[in-house]
């Protein structure tokens, strides 16, 4: 049973990474950038619900809440790419990274300006549990699964089979070569923003719906575990994220039960990201680059 | 409408303070095919590159069938009827023979689709999406690409690779076809097999060609016109025999 409970709960934090893993390789894979900012769009959706909650303590509402949530960090997305990014394309790497880490704080400030340094507490309502035998689930979690599972599912094939996907993997191939077949790369660029900040929406809700509590640095630990889990996946691989997502959050959640270690899960964590990498260096399934002559 | 396919009106451009190419004003007919020749380095692939809105030309102009293009982003020129191939080929390497074809094919506006119905996967998405398929097929027969149609591009030997790679480039229906060096690296038999699949698309894709090549007997062979470029500017320009006798154009080949 207690297997069962470790391998649920690290399902539970691994598809949360996952949801967030997916924006970050989607646009390194796209846009040829490390988007540092992303970690804190989760914390603007954890805002929105935490303001839409607090309005009223209906269920409905909560649910108004969700799509508010994903409406505003999908815009949010948008416009940090037309307005930071955009401008800098054909900029060095270097240049870009630098914007992203400026982004991520202005972020962080606008938002301990508006809501204040304290931690808030979010009235997510309690959905209770279901008991399976001995085995407690909590509602919260079943809820995160399988909507994760419903969401990479869907992204997956959108990938594949759409057209949009077909001409994002294009992109992410040759961007030069996608723009003279005809190919409007700024587009393209922008819709994976859209949907990568529409992913971390969801995320900052499941977040919440663990422990409903938020600050102006909610979004920095999971952003940051989120790149590890893309990076030992393979950056720039959809399937990747998935997969380094999960074996982080399997790795979280054994560390979580194995008392003596608890404390530094994030030290084993990032340890085992750089063993990874020392074997593989591009990550579980990531393509080895080869350089043109 | 004007009487040339393609014009250039002193086109240049300098990168700092080097002049990479200048002065240079080219005057392609339709379903003409087109020799640009000139030592490494002459600045053949730059005008390529200005052509089709990598560089913006620092100096002078172009205009596809009388409409100047100098400006427009690179999808738009491609929209507007310019399409290439790459000296180093550039396919989308990991994706399958048909699905490149069908990158080129998805501006097409029979082939249109909006946002929504391609989102959520509704009959106008599927129908387009069909008809696409189908017409890649079609493409991919003619270069006898059909029996690879879903293999990984990147695994296609090379002489494939590069016909694909002109299959990707009239899959999005250019009026003029930029084919950079495309006998590049291949033997005899498939350097005169090329010279035939050229002719055939002049006539069947009904495009006009203007292609960059070192092979002679290739561009003796193939090109009505030549223009031969040393250093950035034009060394001669004319019908190809009578360009290839001038002593000018045989000095800075041999280089006497």
């Amino acid at each position: 049973m207690k297997i069962i409970e470790i391998i649920i709960s690290g399902l539970n934090i691994g598809v949360i990474y996952a949801m967030i893993a997916l924006g970050y390789t989607m646009v390194y894979g796209i846009a040829k950038l490390l988007n540092f900012a992303h970690g804190d769009i989760i914390m603007v959706g954890g805002y929105a619900i935490c303001v839409f909650c607090a309005m009223s303590g209906s269920r409905t509402f909560f649910f108004v809440s969700i799509v508010a949530a994903v409406i505003i960090c999908t815009v949010l997305g948008i416009v940090v790419e037309r307005v930071a990014y955009r401008p800098l394309r054909g900029a060095t790497p270097i240049a870009v990274l630098i914007t992203a880490i400026g982004i991520s704080y202005l972020l962080q400030s606008l938002a301990q300006i508006i809501f204040g340094s304290a931690q808030r507490y979010v009235t997510v309502p309690d959905l209770g549990k279901i008991m399976i035998g001995s085995l407690g689930i909590k509602w919260s979690t079943i809820i995160t699964l399988a909507a994760s599972v419903i969401v990479m599912v869907s992204l997956s094939l959108f990938v594949k089979y759409s057209r949009i996907g077909r001409a994002m993997i294009a992109v992410s191939e040759d961007r030069g070569a996608s723009q003279l077949m005809g190919i409007n790369v700024n587009i393209i660029i922008t819709i994976t923003f859209a949907i990568g900040s529409a992913l971390a929406a969801l995320a900052g809700l499941f977040y919440l719906l663990q422990s409903p509590y938020i600050t102006n640095t909610f979004g920095a630990m999971p952003g940051i575990k989120a790149f590890t889990a893309a990076v030992i996946g393979g950056i720039g691989s959809i399937p990747g994220a998935m997969i380094g997502s999960l074996v982080l959050g399997l790795i979280e959640s054994i560390c979580d039960t194995i008392v003596p270690i608890a404390p530094y899960k994030d030290a084993i964590e990032f340890s085992i990201l750089i063993i990874i990498l020392l074997v593989k260096p591009t990550g579980l399934l990531g393509k080895v680059r080869r350089e043109k002559v | 409408m004007s009487e040339y396919v393609l014009q250039t009106n002193n086109l240049g451009i300098s990168f700092g303070g080097l002049k990479a190419v200048q002065n240079v004003n080219l005057a392609i007919k339709e379903h003409q095919i087109y020799g640009l020749i000139g030592p490494n380095g002459a600045g053949k692939t730059t005008i390529f590159n200005l052509l089709t809105g990598v560089y913006m030309p620092t100096y002078g102009d172009f205009s596809l069938c009388g409409e100047s293009l100098v400006g427009l982003s690179q999808e738009k020129i491609n929209h507007h009827g310019i399409a290439r191939t790459f000296q180093n080929i550039r396919l989308f390497n990991n994706m399958t023979v048909v699905r490149n074809v069908m990158v080129g094919l998805a501006h097409q506006p029979e082939y249109k689709c909006d946002l929504l119905s391609s989102i959520l996967h509704l009959p106008r998405h599927r129908k387009t999406e069909y008809a696409m398929r189908e017409r890649a097929k079609e493409i991919l027969k003619i270069f006898d690409l059909y029996d690879e149609r879903n293999a990984i591009a990147c695994n296609l030997p090379y002489g494939k690779q590069r016909k694909l790679e002109i299959a990707r480039a009239l899959a999005t229906k250019p009026k003029l076809i930029l084919l950079d060096e495309p006998a590049a690296g291949m033997n005899p038999n498939e350097t005169a097999e090329l010279m035939d699949t050229i002719r055939f698309i002049r006539d069947s894709f009904n495009v006009t060609v203007l292609l960059i090549e070192h092979d002679m007997k290739f561009v003796s062979g193939l090109c009505d016109e030549l223009t031969v470029l040393n250093f950035g500017t034009v060394l001669a320009q004319g019908k190809t025999d009578e360009v290839l006798k001038n002593p000018e154009v045989i000095k800075a080949y041999i280089g006497g």
